[in-house]
């Protein structure tokens, strides 16, 4: 295969988090080394608490304190990447409506149509002037994904964004992400403790150790996304999944059926 | 049927406002009274200082001083909330700023009104502004502590969006940190106007030839409660006329948000 540069290069040696009064430093990641290619969707899967948000945070440039390095893939026209990141809360400001929400990460002259398109293709066509306290957390979730994907990211960043939300509504919003993504393709890293979510949207696994978190195992899904409907398929590809990578079992694994 | 809760909200108002007229009436009833019992130059009767008020809105006399306190208020008060904003938001982002300064806010906080008013009379002469100078003064520190919890307070999760999804400074400042802060620029706002109308009378007393403070110091002189009473009046319902049509209505917009 020619070498193609890819979206996203991130090889985190070492990041710590200091304590309290020279207490030892935490080591949040140690070797984490994770290549993506472009138009990929890939899923970052580890036990809660294993410095998934870290290396997202690190990814986004929110924080420079790490050994390491990041490389994103300029744009065509030589710009730097865009990078979108749809946080675990929507973090939406509650003082703007929804446009005003997305508008503020746009450029003014072209936002309101952007804005439009957006909200109608996230099935919000009619909470433009909501604010966000008026809105399920279903809404909420809609209107923070299509804020990332207004601005036609290079690099999606998504942190278990579906987390702590109804069966029903998680499975809509798969859906709709699945929707978008199609119709607006771009690198994405999404970022679960869920394997059965993981394997429902991804492309590709990547499996991360407890702290101090590395890679330690690649699993690429080939099933049709069609297929993906949480049928026996899925159950039967997270059991290989578990049986190869015992490790989960305990974080991952523990998460009942549904 | 249930009345709507705006039906219920509007009459609740009304209910609160006929209560305010009533206790005003019925401190001014008891005014006129115990003045007529007393019959005395020290207390002159509601009734004399409303008629004294009219004259003096007639003549121009009263406008004019009172149209000049306005604007040295006004000006004061910009500058109070503007640098006190500032120095407390630097204060309320930087810990080394706020060690560094923390012990002269307390300071300034403790340092009496009228020895700024002196200081600042002395040092920079009998000007205006020395004059309007000396009441901010007064003021920022106030301003700073209320700005620099509000800037304590702020949200890491909202700035972190701003800045992952590179909204400018200006644009992050406008639609992040501000309505974060309002809460807190309203409270030193209120207090503020409260407090820099009574220095600025001061302030004009001691050092100004006009305004409504120059003209009560006149009034002093001569014993003339019923002047000094008017001007009171007039200039108390001016700064409850500004937290109705000013404060009040930003206040309500700025929280419209709110479910």
């Amino acid at each position: 295969m020619a070498a193609v540069t890819p979206a996203l290069h991130a090889d985190i040696r070492d990041k710590r988090y200091a304590r309290a009064r020279g207490a030892q430093s935490h080591i949040a990641l140690a070797g984490l080394s994770l290549e993506i290619a472009a138009g990929e969707l890939v899923a970052l899967v580890g036990p809660s608490g294993c410095g998934k948000t870290t290396f997202l945070n690190i990814v986004a440039g929110l924080d420079r304190d790490y050994v390491g390095e990041v490389r994103l893939a300029a744009r065509p026209d030589g710009c730097p990447a865009r990078v979108g990141y749809v946080f675990q809360e929507p973090r939406l400001l509650p003082w703007r409506t929804v446009h005003e929400n997305i508008a503020l990460v746009l450029p003014p002259d072209r936002a309101d149509a952007i804005v439009r398109d957006m909200l109608t293709a996230v099935g919000l066509a009619g909470a433009h002037d909501l604010y966000p306290p008026q809105l399920s957390v279903g809404m909420s979730r809609r209107v923070a994904i299509a804020r990332a994907f207004a601005i036609e990211p290079d690099l999606l960043l998504m942190d278990e964004p579906f987390v702590s939300l109804d069966h029903d509504t998680v499975e809509q919003l798969r859906e709709l992400l699945l929707k978008l993504w199609r119709a607006r393709p771009t690198t994405v890293l999404f970022v679960t403790h869920d394997l059965r979510e993981a394997l429902m949207l991804a492309d590709r696994l990547v499996l991360l150790s407890a702290p101090p978190a590395h890679v330690v195992g690649e699993v690429p899904v080939s099933l049709a996304r069609s297929r993906r409907h949480s049928g026996p398929e899925i159950e039967l590809l997270r059991d290989e999944v578990l049986r190869q990578h015992r490790e989960l079992i305990g974080s991952a694994a523990t998460s009942a059926p549904r | 049927m249930s009345v709507s809760t705006a039906q219920r909200a509007s009459w609740l108002r009304a209910v609160s406002l006929a209560q305010r007229i009533g206790s005003l009436a019925l401190l001014i009833a008891i005014w006129q009274i115990t003045a007529e019992a007393l019959d005395s130059r020290m207390l002159p009767a509601a009734s004399a200082v409303f008629i004294e008020l009219a004259r003096l809105c007639a003549d121009g006399a009263l406008p004019f001083n009172l149209g000049i306190t306005l604007a040295r208020v006004a000006a004061a008060f910009l500058v109070a909330m503007a640098v006190g904003t500032a120095i407390g938001i630097a204060m309320g982002r930087s810990r080394t700023l706020d060690a560094l300064f923390d012990s002269w806010l307390v300071l300034l906080l403790n340092l009496p009104a009228l020895v700024i008013i002196v200081l600042a009379y002395v040092w920079f002469g009998l000007t205006e502004a020395a004059a309007i100078g000396a009441v901010a003064v007064n003021k920022i520190p106030a301003v700073a502590v209320t700005l620099r919890e509000g800037a304590r307070a702020l949200d890491r999760n909202y700035s972190q969006m701003a800045q992952s999804f590179h909204v400018g400074r200006w644009r992050t400042l406008r639609h992040v940190i501000l309505p974060q802060l309002y809460p807190y620029l309203f409270a030193a706002a209120r207090s503020g106007l409260a407090l820099v109308w009574k220095i600025v009378l001061i302030v004009e007393l001691l050092g100004r030839s006009n305004g409504v403070g120059f003209e009560i110091q006149l009034y002093f002189q001569q014993f003339d409660v019923t002047g000094i009473l008017a001007y009171t009046i007039a200039f108390v319902a001016v700064i409850q006329l500004i937290e109705w049509v000013i404060f009040q209505p930003l206040e309500r917009r700025a929280g419209r948000w709110r479910p």
